[in-house]
């Protein structure tokens, strides 16, 4: 491929590569071509997707299909509780949990014959009908996909793809139309928020670094996803790597930096392969690097290697581990939009808002700014667990109510348990309760509850849920995360989660209960950075909210979801139980005993409550006490 | 003109000029904010204030949290309260917090009584610990004159900054994560086998007993018990002017005299000045110094030249470790306390009648690298060593206490002959440029001939880290270099490496401010006006000698003599010099 030399190249380009893109924009073509679209993100490929790709190729090569069905590997559709996920266009057939072995019948079902393969549809589990359009599945209804508009679309290897959706369009108009200071401009006025967590107006940030003195500047990418469970970056620089990369080169337009730095964890590696393919097609189309379509701008884009330290999410920590020091934060000011990496100002903003980025410029500050509520404009990525139905990567327009995204999204509570809590923003963030479900999502709103709105880690929780080890849960993490620098948090979150451990095994006071509060108080009141500034929210919401759990724990000696293991003993129902034996056959330990046909007896000295009898028994005869 | 700041502190208006900090502010009103990992050496442009040990926090109206005072510059209207329950609270947790981490071991701890942890917790009125839980378990790790506890460390990283930013040693650094989070060596190695130079500024600088000198106040205990053994002492030129801070004298009292008396009382038999030995380093370094130089004017290019002083073990020690290339241009000279050993265990102990193994020499240094020197290999004969104990100042003072000897009532002393007697010359070299001002006295009039019309030479004087000079040796204009901390010493020597300076000699001090400051003085606690009265005291010390030039001591003259023959001559070489080992791979071996 030449070098693209000129806006105009870029346009023909674009033109020439629609045709790419026929099927999947649909309307169907008299040729009846095909377009095959498997997930091959990291949650499909670990639940087979590759051998359907790899069978798919094979299938239409023995049928003699090649030049009418084209296979794509795509970026994350976000329906991971049902991968992998296979999506036939222009047709709009959405099939979940594909194996390799339905490829034959996708092949001949549906492509050959043009009927649809109806085990593998969605079946809706209220109305038991099998639905066809990933539109009309209750889990996408909602959805609004902005920052992930290119993943499960196009495949994220191919740089044409991406210029066939509009990509490189965006900073071509920047370069050609926008002075610097119109994008820091429009950046401002479409009320972009930081998605990393804190929603620090990206604009003013932008604006911040641009204004700064320096004759090196940089824009760096913060790719240090580390919420436990969290994979809304992830998803984004598999599927669509192209627009960080974009939105990067826009952003050093804007500030008048001429170098990116990627920081993004080893522990990614399908990101950091699709990164580098990226940077070197954009390279080779002349999207990077020197003279960028002809304008005089310069761009260049390196990856830097995180080892996996949660506090490198931090931008200073962050700043410093690329700088191979020891990452840990500083104390800001200076903020790094002054002092930043080599102590030249430097622009951070992580994955999810550089997303943004391209179509907002596309699109113009005021459709963005129409999107969301009065002051968190657009859309944010969510990676919803735990015990919902769907679980997935979901992308959702900011006022969105929780209520929503779990029932209707998430499609309610897994085996019709009861809702017990949502937490949100990760270890940083606390667990919210049933009065809170109907609050629109924004960044004030979820502060103002007492979570906030993190990167994007959305856990669902029910009544199987103990709320004191959730919350020792959060502090188990956040203690080897600490970087150990300020006292607060190094000793302060130790001393929190020792406190836990011991209310949860019952040996907890009422005095252990107020000295967790004021310690937690203190803590985000004195600790260096966000993350010890944060880190007692997850002990803090919990003491708010379910007071009357950790009472329990404390004086009772009970835990009333029976996940405390000190605080719970399992006994046999003589009533229910009819002597099969498979739950002393099973025990580990040999704790339960008792006659052939006769009730059993657990002997609560021996037994470990290592719960294998309950799940042995198909009779419902062990409780939990 | 300065820009300037209006802001209220505790309900007190003022102005201060842009970058002031909080701390400093307050401090300028008198208004003392505690502080605990804050560490700042005045006009060494070395500060540690990584903002984390929260002790400082202080409340700003308008910020969500409280801000660290010793990092948070002023800004224009700003309103802070220092002292609010809030903050006392603050404080109190974060102070309680560390000493749930820390060994409740204070009565037989080295900081016993001069540690800043334990001052806090008496000032914010402690009386318990509020929680508890598991604490860090390190395994001591001892090496020949640093002992690191780091069972004890809160983490402050002075020692860090020291190490790194002041000494460019670079032998500690923050490891680990969390609650596992510590300062130790890389792959954490023994700091023997680390790149450590035992410079101990990171002892100097450690607030608490995480780092401390070997103690070897016993060893000298039951040397003196010994009726076997004759046991001597030797006392540096620093020491005498940094004792009596010990007793609650001003930083910069002159107490040689009681220093003299103190020791009679210890045991010593013979109380001797390294001062002697001093005066014998100039002989021999002035006359190698003049050697090079007259070689390198008469047109030998081969001469290593610059010349560099070779008195400070832990700038022998960094050499060795970071300029291994450069072995060969050190002077040959051993320092005043190893050659004052060879003399002893020598010339001295032949002339008594005394075999080297039941004579003990003591040396007291205001050094904890000195610990390591003595133990040198090159510096044994049969195993048996020329010094035998190197104490610090620190150590001295404990053996005085020991003896219940109120030693501000003490009267003066006075050295014993021959190994007592000392110019001048000898006094300056416990501060930075004095050594070479030593040498100068002397180089110039063996180099002239002629007599020296004023001995002081201010140009060598002060505390720039790196100072230059030229000197008029009689129309041979001779270029000099000083400086002291090892950092310092490596932007020097870097200029030499290139080309980019000429020197004719160089002097260099591990410790800032020379001797004065040195590792094994009494804890300034980051105070560097202390280390400046001592530098002075040194200078007032030199003015009061009746001869102040090396090579005028008659003593030396006599030894010269009766012994050793010429300056640099076969015997000297033999007893008074030394060489040097390539140990920047020592820590291959891992």
């Amino acid at each position: 491929m030449a070098k693209l030399k000129s806006l105009a190249d870029l346009q023909a380009l674009y033109e020439a590569s629609q045709p790419i893109m026929a099927d999947r924009k649909g309307p169907k073509r008299p040729s009846g071509t095909k377009t095959i679209l498997v997930c091959g993100d990291t949650g499909c490929a670990a639940s087979g997707s590759v051998p359907i790709i790899e069978n798919l190729r094979k299938s239409i090569e023995a049928h003699g299909l090649q030049d009418k069905v084209k296979v794509v590997r795509t970026g994350c559709f976000g329906f991971c509780e049902r991968g992998p996920i296979v999506k036939i266009m222009p047709d709009n057939t959405f099939y979940t949990e594909v194996a390799a072995e339905d490829v034959e019948d996708i092949i001949e079902t549906h492509i050959i014959n043009g009927n649809r393969v109806e085990h593998l549809l969605y079946t809706d589990p209220d109305t038991e009908e099998t639905i066809e359009e990933s539109e009309n599945i209750g889990f996408y209804k909602k959805q609004m996909r902005i920052a992930l508009r290119n993943c499960g679309v196009i495949d994220a290897e191919n740089i044409e793809e991406y210029i066939a959706c509009e990509g490189y369009l965006a900073l071509a108009k920047c370069l050609t139309e926008y002075t610097p200071e119109k994008v820091v401009e429009i950046v401002t006025e479409s009320g972009l928020g930081g998605r990393g967590g804190a929603g620090f107006p990206t604009g003013k940030k932008w604006a911040a670094t641009a204004r700064a003195k320096g004759d090196q500047k940089y824009m760096v990418c913060n790719a240090d996803e580390g919420d436990p469970g969290a994979f809304m970056d992830r998803s984004i620089l598999e599927g669509d790597p192209h627009s960080v990369l974009e939105a990067m080169a826009i952003g050093g337009y804007a500030v008048g930096a001429d170098k990116g730095l990627i920081y993004i964890r080893a522990e990614y590696p399908m990101a950091v392969h699709r990164l580098h393919v990226a940077i070197d097609q954009a390279k080779e189309y002349g999207l990077l690097g020197e003279n960028i379509l002809g304008t005089g701008f310069n761009f260049d884009i390196e990856l830097r290697y995180g080892a996996g330290a949660f506090v490198c999410g931090e931008a200073t920590a962050l700043i410093h581990s690329m700088e191979g020091k020891r990452g840990e934060p500083t104390f800001k000011p200076p903020r790094t939009s002054e002092k930043g990496y080599n102590m030249k100002p430097t622009n951070v903003n992580n994955v999810e808002t550089y997303a943004n980025i391209p179509i907002i410029i596309r699109k113009g500050a005021e459709w963005f700014s129409s999107i969301g509520t009065a002051n968190s404009k657009g859309t944010k990525v969510f990676a919803l667990a735990g015990q919902v139905n769907n679980v997935g990567l979901i992308e959702v327009p900011m006022g969105t109510t929780l209520r929503e995204i779990i029932y209707e999204i998430g499609g309610g509570i897994k085996d019709n348990k009861k809702f017990k809590a949502v937490q949100t923003g990760g270890p940083s963030g606390g667990c919210l309760t049933e009065k809170h479900l109907d609050i629109p999502i924004d960044y004030k709103s979820l502060t103002a509850a007492g979570s906030m709105m993190g990167s994007g880690g959305m856990v669902i929780m029910d009544e199987t849920s103990c709320m004191v080890s959730i919350a020792k849960f959060y502090l188990d993490f956040t203690v080897p995360e600490s970087c150990g620098k300020c006292n607060p948090c190094r000793i302060g979150n130790k001393r929190l989660a020792e406190m836990l451990d011991k209310i949860t095994k019952g040996k907890g006071t009422m005095e252990d209960l107020e000295k967790l509060r004021n310690l937690s108080i203190n803590i985000k009141d004195t600790a260096l950075c966000g993350l010890g500034q944060s880190s007692p929210n997850p002990i803090l919401s919990t003491l708010d909210n379910f007071w009357d759990e950790y009472v329990e724990h404390v004086v009772d000696k009970k835990c009333r979801a029976g996940v405390c293991k000190d605080l719970i003993h399992y006994e046999i129902n003589k009533a229910v139980c009819i002597g099969c034996g498979a739950c002393a056959r099973n025990c580990p330990v040999e704790a339960i005993s008792g006659e052939r046909k006769m009730p059993h007896f657990i002997d609560q000295e021996t037994c470990i409550k290592c719960g294998t009898c309950v799940t042995k028994c198909k009779f419902n005869a062990i409780q939990i006490k | 003109m300065e820009t300037m700041i209006a802001l209220t502190i505790d309900g007190h208006f003022l102005q201060v000029p842009k970058g002031t900090t909080i701390l400093e502010a307050a401090k300028s009103i008198g208004i003392a904010i505690p502080t605990l990992c804050h560490y700042k050496l005045e006009g060494q442009g070395i500060e540690n204030k990584p903002g984390s040990c929260r002790v400082c926090v202080v409340e700003v109206e308008g910020s969500k949290n409280l801000v660290p005072s010793c990092y948070t510059e002023c800004k224009e209207g700003m309103v802070i309260h220092t002292h609010t329950l809030r903050v006392i609270m603050a404080r109190r947790t974060v102070v309680d917090l560390l000493l749930s981490d820390h060994p409740s071991d204070c009565l037989v701890c080295p900081q016993a009584g001069k540690c800043e942890l334990q001052k806090l917790a008496l000032d914010l009125g402690l009386r318990e610990i509020t929680y508890s839980g598991s604490k860090s378990v390190y395994k001591k790790d001892i090496s020949a004159a640093i002992i690191r506890d780091m069972n004890k460390c809160i983490m402050c990283r002075r020692c860090e900054t020291v190490c790194n930013q002041m000494q460019t040693v670079g032998a500690l650094s923050a490891i680990n994560r969390g609650f596992e989070a510590v300062v130790g060596t890389a792959f954490e190695q023994k700091l023997e086998d680390s790149t450590c130079v035992m410079c101990g500024q990171c002892v100097q600088a450690c607030p608490v007993g995480a780092l401390s000198e070997v103690d070897n106040t016993r060893d000298v205990m039951k040397a003196l018990n010994n009726p076997k053994k004759t046991v001597i002492v030797q006392t540096a030129p620093a020491v005498r002017v940094a004792l009596g801070e010990e007793f609650g004298m001003e930083p910069g009292s002159r107490v040689t005299g009681k220093m003299v008396t103190a020791l009679r009382q210890l045991g010593f038999n013979y109380v001797f000045d390294t001062d002697f030995a001093a005066d014998l380093t100039i002989m021999e370094e002035g006359t190698e110094m003049l050697d090079r130089i007259a070689r390198y004017q008469a047109g030998d290019k081969s001469v290593r030249l610059p010349i560099m002083t070779s008195c400070c073990p832990g700038w022998v020690n960094f050499f060795e470790t970071y300029y291994p290339e450069m072995l060969d241009v050190p002077s040959t000279a051993k320092s005043p306390m190893m050659m004052f050993g060879a003399i002893a265990k020598n010339y001295w102990a032949e002339k008594l009648g005394i075999s080297r193994e039941d004579l003990v020499v003591v040396a007291i240094m205001p050094c904890v690298a000195k610990k390591y020197e003595c133990k040198r290999d090159e510096f044994q004969v049969n195993g048996n060593p020329d010094v035998d104990i190197s104490l610090t100042t620190r150590e001295l003072a404990d053996m005085i206490r020991y003896l219940g000897i109120k030693f501000d009532q003490l009267p003066n002393g006075e050295f014993d002959r021959p190994l007592g007697e000392s110019t001048g010359a000898a006094a300056i070299f416990g501060a930075t440029g004095g050594v070479i001002e030593a040498a100068t006295r002397t180089a110039y009039e063996l180099y002239t001939k002629k007599a020296l019309g004023k001995v002081d030479f201010q140009q060598l004087r002060g505390l720039t880290g790196v100072r230059e000079a030229t000197v008029d040796f009689d129309g041979t204009p001779i270029r000099i270099g000083i400086a002291h901390g090892l950092g310092n010493a490596r932007k020097l020597l870097d200029k030499v490496r290139k080309g980019e300076e000429f020197f004719h000699a160089i002097e260099i001090m591990a410790c800032p401010g020379g001797c004065v400051g040195g590792a094994g003085q009494p804890y300034h606690h980051g105070d560097f006006s202390k280390v400046e009265k001592r530098l002075n005291a040194i200078y007032e010390e030199d003015s009061s000698m009746p001869i102040r030039k090396s090579h005028e001591n008659p003593y030396i003259k006599q030894l010269y003599k009766e012994y050793l023959g010429e300056p640099c001559g076969e015997k000297a070489h033999h007893l008074l010099h030394t060489h040097y080992f390539d140990k920047s791979k020592k820590n291959y071996g891992l």
